[in-house]
This record gives structure tokens, sequence and C-alpha cells, in this order.
């Protein structure tokens, strides 16, 4: 298979500063960050000062940053928490993004090598996708693969892919009551495999270790589905789950692939499952109501881009979610905010 | 499910599981496999040459049967039973009286994991078929049964029971199983990625499912185990497990079964020659083309509640829209038929006796 090269200036690295000391993760990244510029954005509820060592080519945005590019016209958008990366997305100009938790270090393949979750995030976006015929070697482009005797030839050149969306080892992004019923369950297992999640099929998306085409997808991820009582661990958050259903509807809509596998992080630990879970169990339970929705959800032919989707999945949230939860409510609301303001900023 | 080292292998569903395997040279091949397959009853379809005589390591606990048996036990039905390809391996199928199946070619050797353990293919194809599928929506740490994973966050807990698994596919190291233009291609390319995943093909989506290395369960989807019409005086050869797999997912979907691929891997010790295969292949390569969206958009009616009622609607549909195709695909449709007759004839209680007698009839059955 050709060989991908990464124009480092197509690339920025969006990081949510949900704690205000980034050294060690900074340090830990330094190998895999340094060729690239990466957007900082402090999570506005944060009082104490960023500390960011020197010697990356990098934005740091804060609260002030945010009001001032936002105003008070996108009112029901928060930016707090895990939501604040969103603002980064928003300012970005490059094509493809890429995002991991400040929580999360390199982690090593079963070769005992250190992983660079960047370079494969850009392999699996630029290279295609085969989201309408399952390859049972999966990725087929990859090195020492192919596709297999019975795969039809019109489908083997693929598809663009929209969204990458990696793994964790250590600390795997389970559920609160999944993690508190197995407290000592830690993902120890390399699966070295990237697969394209098939056409029509549902999957959780994590926002710990993703990246995206912006130019495809870009205004599909909205920071639209907020828990009451969400707070700073995963555990306490649907937000990327919401987000994740959206854009894999949008993406299933417009032909385009989304991948999961390959690359690995290492996801410290941080938390209390069980501390969560008697913080937010409520919240969670609402996400079973949307699944057969999202699993049915089909938009319309004049719906051509990523923003014409969003608002479309926006009102059909209104019209057939609403009744259920006034959470549901205003996440459509949220949305068509979302497409405005991305619109006024990006637009110029 | 770890590998057991191979001195002492528990044996799981030996009582319940055949393996078939189908044959036209030697069963050398199943010395390396004796620690993991003695304990098991194997079926051996005999391929070609009836005359012939197939030489089963002793020990082994097999019923053989050849052309002549097929014949024999079939009649005129021996029709659907295809010639000079493996594809005949599913009249193991047909008469085997066990829960679950694993069938594997006389190519496929015992493989090793990376730690360096041999890799006791058939009881984690056991376990594949044992724990649930997840098919209505897809886990990003691939099965949850697995020891060392579960459901992700986002997961569905309504979907979290799973479905049963009625397939379970397994893959191969050394030579992979690529059609023949790919195979003239890279005629060097060897699969040595150790993937150690099992996971379930979602719902909705088909696959190519190779017949090498594979289990199910043959209460839940064995009526649509039938590989089709293939080799001698066939237009078309190495589709066979493509067919049944095509029919086997559509129904599976139906149904609310899964169907799993990944672990285990067995090694694949031949690579048979491209050319022959590119002739044999060379109409399915077109007419797949066509194949494919058929099976994309096939429905089922809720009416077919089993799996021959289905496969008999399936049989249909294909003599309605692949028929224009060309004649074969009326052949098909009418073998697809026959088919579930002889697998209706010869797997109610009534007909048991006389599918034993024939057993004790065949040429070289053999018991421990």
């Amino acid at each position: 298979m050709s060989e991908v090269t990464i124009k480092n200036d197509e690339v920025d690295i969006v990081i949510g500063a949900i704690q205000s000391d980034l050294t060690s993760f900074m340090e830990a990244w330094r190998p895999f960050f340094s060729n690239f510029h990466l957007i900082v954005v402090k999570d506005p509820e944060l009082k104490e000062e960023l500390k960011i060592p020197g010697g990356f080519n990098l934005h740091v945005y804060t609260k002030s940053d945010i009001d001032r590019v936002v105003g008070s016209s996108a009112g029901s958008i928060s930016f707090s928490g895990y939501a604040c990366r969103y603002f980064g997305y928003l300012v970005s100009r490059k094509k493809y993004i890429i995002s991991v938790d400040d929580d999360c270090v390199p982690a090593k393949n079963s070769s005992g090598e250190l992983i660079d979750p960047v370079s494969q995030h850009i392999i699996n976006l630029s290279t295609p996708a085969t989201p309408f015929f399952f390859n049972t070697l999966y990725d087929p482009y990859c090195e020492g693969a192919d596709f297999v005797r019975g795969y039809p030839f019109s489908l083997r050149t693929g598809v663009e892919c929209g969204l990458s969306c990696g793994l964790w080892l250590n600390l795997a992004d389970f559920d609160a009551p999944t993690q508190a019923l197995k407290p000592t369950l830690k993902n120890t297992r390399y699966v070295d495999a990237v697969l394209t999640v098939p056409a029509r099929s549902m999957l959780p998306v994590s926002g710990i270790n993703i990246a995206f085409n912006a130019e495809l997808v870009g205004p599909a991820l909205t920071p639209a589905f907020r828990l009451a009582k969400e707070g700073n661990l995963r555990w306490e958050t649907v937000e990327d789950i919401w987000t994740g259903m959206c854009v894999k509807v949008i993406c299933d809509h417009l032909r385009l692939g989304v991948k999961s596998g390959i690359p690995y992080v290492w996801r410290q630990e941080r938390g209390n499952a069980i501390e969560s879970l008697k913080k937010e169990w409520e919240g969670v339970k609402l996400m079973e109501d949307v699944v057969p929705f999202f699993q049915s959800l089909r938009l319309s032919e004049t719906s051509v881009t990523a923003e014409d989707c969003v608002v479309e999945i926006a009102a059909a949230v209104k019209e057939r979610l609403g009744s259920v939860n006034p959470k549901f409510v205003s996440a459509a609301a949220t949305m068509v905010e979302w497409m405005k303001l991305w619109k006024r900023v990006r637009g110029q | 499910m770890s590998t057991k080292p191979a001195s002492k292998v528990v044996a799981p569903l030996k009582d319940e599981l055949d393996i078939v395997i189908p044959t036209i040279r030697n069963l050398d091949f199943l010395e390396m496999w004796r620690p993991f397959f003695e304990q098991y009853h194997l079926i051996i379809v005999q391929d070609g040459d009836p005359s012939k005589t197939i030489r089963v390591p002793e020990g082994f606990d097999y019923e053989l049967y050849n052309r002549n048996d097929i014949n024999r036990i079939l009649g005129p039905k021996a029709s659907c039973i295809s010639f000079k390809d493996s594809a005949c391996r599913c009249f193991g199928f047909l008469v085997s009286k066990k829960k679950y199946i694993f069938t594997i070619d006389d190519d496929c050797f015992v493989a090793k994991d990376p730690s360096g353990q041999d890799i006791n293919a058939l009881a984690q194809h056991i376990h594949n078929l044992l724990t649930p599928a997840t098919p209505f929506f897809f886990n990003t740490l691939y099965d949850p049964y697995r020891e060392g994973a579960d459901f992700v966050r986002g997961y569905p807990f309504s979907l979290r029971e799973g479905a049963p698994t009625a397939v379970s596919h397994g893959l191969w190291l050394n030579i992979p199983d690529y059609d023949a233009p790919t195979q003239l291609v890279k005629p060097r390319e060897r699969n040595t990625r150790y993937v150690d995943a099992v996971l379930t093909i979602p719902k909705g989506t088909l696959f190519p499912m190779c017949g090498m290395n594979l289990a199910f369960n043959r209460e839940l989807i064995g009526a649509a185990m039938y590989f089709g019409l293939m080799g001698d005086g066939q237009p078309i050869g190495r589709y066979d497990d493509m067919w049944a797999g095509w029919c086997t997912k559509v129904i599976t979907d139906h149904l609310g079964l899964g169907v799993k691929t990944g672990l285990p891997y067995i090694w694949h010790s031949k690579a048979s020659n491209p050319f022959v295969n590119l002739k044999k292949e060379y109409n399915g390569i077109y007419w797949q083309e066509e194949i494919i969206p058929f099976f994309q958009s096939a429905v089922l009616p809720k009416e077919c509640t089993t799996v021959q009622k289905s496969y008999i609607e399936l049989s249909k549909l294909v003599k309605e829209k692949l028929g224009p195709i060309d004649p074969y695909f009326q052949k098909l449709a009418d073998a697809m038929v026959t088919w579930i007759e002889a697998w209706d004839e010869l797997n109610s209680a009534a007909v048991a006796p006389v599918a034993d007698a024939a057993k004790k009839d065949a040429s070289s059955s053999s018991k421990k």
C-alpha cells in the first residue's frame, strides 16, 4: 500500500485542559506532539493557572477567549468540563483534528514500542474506509493485508474516512456501573487492528482518543448533550456518546467511513467509579431512549453537507425525543445554536 | 479463552460436536491436531474418485462418506451435493446428528499465538459459540464476553444480553484467503498479523465467509449451510462458502442470531494454484457484483420463522432476481430447495435409524 505522508501543517491537536498542571502530560507526549500545532483550551470552570512546559507550538485559549469569540449569542452552549475542547474545534483551521484526554499518555504496543497515535490517526483518516462490506482481515489498506476472497471488487476503492476512534489500555472506557462491579478490570489486551464500523451500525464513540477530518465532518461534533450533574470524569458524562451517534448517522448518510481500533493510548487512573455512580445515574439511563431513534434515523437527500445533517438531526430530535425528556429539547436547541456559531466563526 | 497445553486437553462438548473434513488426499494433517481432536467424532467427506482409499490416522473415531455413499443416501437428491469441490463438505453437515459442527480444511494446521503456545482452535470456536453475540450495536472493545473485556461506556444496557451465536468464523495465519487476482499480484504475501480479537459482525452487514476454519450451531443455522453447486459440471468454483455465508448472514440477521469472526487462527499451509483459481472464480467475480446487492436488499417476511422457511423463501428470491443473470442461478435455486428437502428428510426423528444403517455399510467406518 502506498505510504501516507503527513503534512504537519494539516493537523491540529486539540487538548481540553480539565486539569491545570499539564506538565507531565505534555512531557509524556513531547516526542509525538512537538512537530504539530496544538490548541489547548482551558476548562472555563478551572480556577488555577495552566502550567504548560515550553518547546511546543501552541495556542492557549481560556474563558476570556471563549467569551470574546462566542459572545452572548450562543447562550445555550456551555464549554465547561469536557466540552471545552469543542471551542478548539471551532477555532481550528486545519484539515485533521486529533484530541486526547489530559489523563492519557502514550501506550506501548505488544512489541514494547511506544505508540504514536498522531500518525496512526492520520493513517486511518487518510486511507479509505470500507463501510459497505465487512473485510475479515480488517483494514485491507495496511501493510501485509488486503481484501479477502469474496469481497466485491466494486467496493474495493472504499470511501473517505470521517472519524477515527482510538482505544485505551489500562483504564478502559467502561461505564461507572461496570467499573464499580469489576474494580480491578483493566484493559491489557492490545488488538493490532483498525476496522471500518459498517454502515448503519451504531457504536459508542469515546472522546478520550479521537480524530476526525474537520473538512468533512467538523460541524457534526457538537457539545450538545449535557447531563445535569455532569462532572470532570468520563463516568459522569455522555456528551461524546451523543455526539458520536450523530456523527455516525451523518457519516452513513454522506457515505463516509468511521474507523475503530488502533491507536491505543494509556489511560491513567483517576476518580472513583462508585462515587461517580452515586452522583450521576439518571442521566446515563436517558441514553437507552435514544438508541432506537438513532438506529432508525434516516436523513433526507437534500442534506448534502455535515451542516445540513446537523440541522436536520436537531429537528428530528426535537420532534421525536422532545416529549421524552427536556434534556433532548435543549440538546436540539444547542445543536442549532452551534451550527450558527460555527458558520459565524468559521465562515470568515 | 486461554489455550491449554497439548499434553492434557479438556474436551468441551465432545458428545455434542462433529468435526467435518472434506478431503481428496490424505488426512495426515490430523496428526498435528490429535491432542485437540482425538476425543471428538469426525465426519469425513471424501470428494473425487470413490475407489481411492483415504488413510485416516489411527485412533480417531470417524465416519467416512464417498460419492457412492452420498448417492446411495440421498438418491436423486444427491444432485445438490457438489462433486470435485470442497463444497461437498455440506453433506457432512446434513448427516451429522450433533448440535455443533466444526469444519476445517485438510491443509490447515495448528497455529501458534504470539507467546508461542499452540492454539486450540476448536476450544476457541466453542467459547465463541457458547457466549452471546452482539449484532445490534458495535462494541469498540470487541467481544465483551471474553475474559478481560466488557461492554464500553455508552453501550445500551438493554442490548447487553446479546443474541445467540450461530456462527464462529475463524481466520488464517500464513497463506491468507485471497482471491485469484490478489494471489497473482501478491504471490508472496503472508498473513503474519495476529489480531487478538473476536467480534460480532453487525446486523445488516455481509461478509465473505471462508469455510476453512468454521464452526456453527447446527440446530440454530445448519439448514442454511448449503455450499451450493460448484466444481464438476458447474460454471463456478471457490464461491461455495461465500454463497453459504451470504445466505446464512441474511437469515441470522432475520432471526436475530449472531455471527462472530476473528479468533481462532489456524495455520494455512497450502496456496492453491492462482491460475486454476482464476478459471474457477472467473464468473463469480462478475456475478458477485449483482449477487451482493441482491443479498443486501433481500427481505424475508416475518412468516419465515424457521431457517428452512427462510431458506426456501431465499431460493425463490434467487430464482426471481438472479435467474435472469444466468441459468446457473435457476439450477442453484432448485438445488437450494432440494437441500432443504434432504435436510428435513434426514433430520426428522423417524429417519435417524436409516442414516445409522448407512453408516455401518460405509466402506471404511471405524470406531475407537
